[in-house]
């Protein structure tokens, strides 16, 4: 078991100032690729702290479930000049890839940070970047790094580059406050968006990474919200008598699939964000909640109780089309999230008192169980589609985890005090 | 569980229940008594505002009775089964009580609550949570009380008041609190 454990500096709130989050691979690392961080080496001064940045990216890159980082006391040299790497050395060593690096102190305070991504099969350098930083965007620049070696090696996108959002709820005599928080995709940095006495639900990521959408009960109902998070700048976007639920962006950014209960009970309401106007979608006496689009923009997938119990149901958004029921295994199918190139779905499985995160192929509508439960929810594909972040419990604590789409690595997320849930990830840093 | 008792004792009744006893409204006569603490009371359950005994506690319709400790208008909780909306046997009188103290107090108003037990998806439960709130307002409704005087909120699954993971813990989060307002 690897740890790995990050010191959080909260920006807003002295009472979650001593944060940590803590973040384990519990189980697997069969099937990830080898792969040997080089800590790099400092010009100029001492590492700054937040500023080790080989470990960062060893951390994202074992994180994301594909690599299989070498442990840095295991390292049988540590090069920083591309001249320094014997390829032979690595390759006994069964290394495939190597990262090395170095920061150097410039005159006017900030630092240069510079990678090369070595194929040691092939024997020569195939990435190589350097980047100015600040102590303030260190960590940020190591995280690109992971980004570019995971899209180099594995072909797809990296998203370790972006942030997370997610709700906290610390409870106390006088009631519950909810946060919602955003930070680094490790959970490093985390600032507080909002706090309030009552509950924040749902957060959802606009597709630029500039906004997020919630449900807040601030005002003595559910509202939708949108916030932008570099201006703090909000607009209530629905707050009709009802339910205000389920915000999910469209993926040109321009509308929200809503729940309302405006019209009698919960149904999906294609709200426009430039006039505000909510279109009414399904309309059905059972509950239709949890929409979610596919990258196309054309249909939306939800979760209805129109059978008798929550089950999956595909739709398009036009005209009066006939929704497609996806899921039939178990009584108990919900909250799906969409991978980023359409072909699966995340959602929550339900069997007796267990509930898990599953994933189903549309093409094949295949399904497969990922996790143990016993309540776990709230599943959020990765960007990059390599994993999916849940909100889990643990000894009746809530936290966050995360599990490979292969099913065979698992992390948890724990934070020290107070629980976590409800975990969105952007697709873009704003 | 709560049963209506309809006692021809006056006598008994009268010190259990002061100025609210209507002694010249129909009585109805019943034997049986689950607590023993008082034995009768009038039928008021007529449509006339009255007041009745049950069980321990009785019935009145008069305005404030709902914070009358005595009076079974106190009870503001509806417990629900797991995934359902149904207002179950034990708490339909309970419900049409509290309808019928809306009816007969037209500047009454209840915001319903609905909540959720902690399994299932969130947003799902507080759909579910309103269609607990919504059956319950439909009853209301039935018994005489107005749309405009009661509202609706659903809180889901995000306010508990049991945090236990047994059964027992699930069934009191899984309910309808009628909050007068």
């Amino acid at each position: 078991m690897k740890t790995i454990i990050l010191g959080l500096l909260c920006l807003s709130f002295a009472s979650v100032a001593q944060a940590v989050l803590k973040i384990d691979i519990t189980e697997g690392t069969e099937g990830a690729l080898p792969i040997a961080v080089v800590p790099f080496k400092w010009h100029g001064s001492k590492m700054i702290s937040d500023g080790d940045v080989s470990a960062i990216v060893a951390s994202d890159l074992a994180r994301s479930g594909k690599f299989s980082p070498v442990d840095e006391k295991d390292l049988i040299a540590r090069p920083n000049k591309l001249a320094d790497v014997h390829y032979k050395t690595w390759r006994i060593a069964g290394m495939d890839h190597i990262v090395i690096g170095n920061v150097t102190l410039q005159p006017n305070g900030t630092y240069q940070v510079e990678f090369r991504l070595i194929d040691i099969l092939k024997g020569k350098q195939v990435l190589g970047y350097s980047f100015a930083a600040t102590k303030d965007t260190i960590r940020t620049i190591a995280h690109q790094i992971s980004d570019y070696v995971f899209t180099h090696i594995t072909g797809m996108p990296g998203a370790f580059g972006t942030r997370i959002a997610y709700v906290t709820v610390q409870r106390s005599k006088k009631g519950i406050s909810s946060r919602l928080q955003v930070s680094d995709t490790d959970g490093y940095n985390p600032q507080t968006l909002l706090t309030s006495n009552e509950p924040i639900m749902s957060p959802a990521w606009s597709p630029n990474g500039a906004e997020l959408a919630y449900v807040s009960f601030e005002n003595g109902q559910a509202e939708i919200f949108t916030h932008n998070i570099r201006t703090g700048k909000r607009k209530s976007r629905s707050k009709f008598k009802g339910l205000n639920g389920s915000p999910a962006w469209s993926p040109d950014g321009k509308k929200l699939a809503v729940t309302l209960s405006k019209d009698g009970n919960p149904d999906i309401y294609i709200l426009n964000i430039k006039d505000n106007k909510a279109k009414r979608l399904t309309n059905h006496w059972a509950i239709d909640t949890e929409a979610v689009w596919l990258p196309d923009g054309k249909a939306i997938i939800y979760t209805s109780s129109r059978s008798g119990k929550p089950q999956l149901y595909r739709q398009s958004i036009w005209g009066n089309a006939k929704p497609e029921r996806l899921t039939y295994e178990g009584r108990y199918n919900a909250n799906a999230s969409v991978s980023a190139d359409g072909k699966h779905i995340a959602y929550v499985h339900g069997e007796g008192n267990v509930y898990r995160i599953a994933l189903l192929e549309l093409a094949t509508k295949s399904s497969r169980i990922l996790t143990d439960g016993p309540l776990d929810e709230s599943p959020e594909y990765a960007p990059n589609n390599s994993m999916i972040l849940f909100a889990s419990q643990e000894k009746r604590k809530a936290i966050l985890a995360a599990v490979s789409v292969d099913g065979r690595q698992k992390q948890r997320l724990v934070f020290t005090d107070g629980e976590v849930r409800e975990p969105s990830w952007a697709a873009v840093r704003y | 569980m709560i049963k209506i008792l309809l006692v021809t004792a006056l006598a008994l009744s009268i010190v259990a229940c002061g100025d609210r006893i209507k002694p010249d409204e129909p009585a109805n006569a019943s034997d049986e008594d689950t607590s023993g603490a008082t034995a009768g009371g009038i039928d008021g359950a007529d449509g006339n505002g009255g007041t009745a005994l049950e069980g321990g506690k009785l019935v009145s319709y008069e305005e404030g009775a709902i914070n009358d400790p005595d009076n079974v208008l106190s009870e503001k909780i509806v417990y629900f089964g797991f995934d359902s909306n149904a207002v179950g046997d034990d708490f339909v009188e309970l419900v049409k009580h509290h309808g019928k103290y809306l009816s007969f107090n037209v500047n009454a108003s209840v915001r319903l609550e609905g909540h959720a037990d902690e399994r299932g998806t969130r947003e799902y439960n507080v759909a579910l949570a309103e269609s607990r709130a919504q059956a319950v307002k439909q009853l209301m409704l039935y018994e005489g009380a107005s749309n405009e005087q009661i509202s609706v909120i659903s809180y889901g699954e995000e306010k508990p008041v049991a945090f236990g993971q047994d059964e027992e813990s699930m069934s009191l989060n899984r309910r309808v609190e009628i909050v007068y307002q």
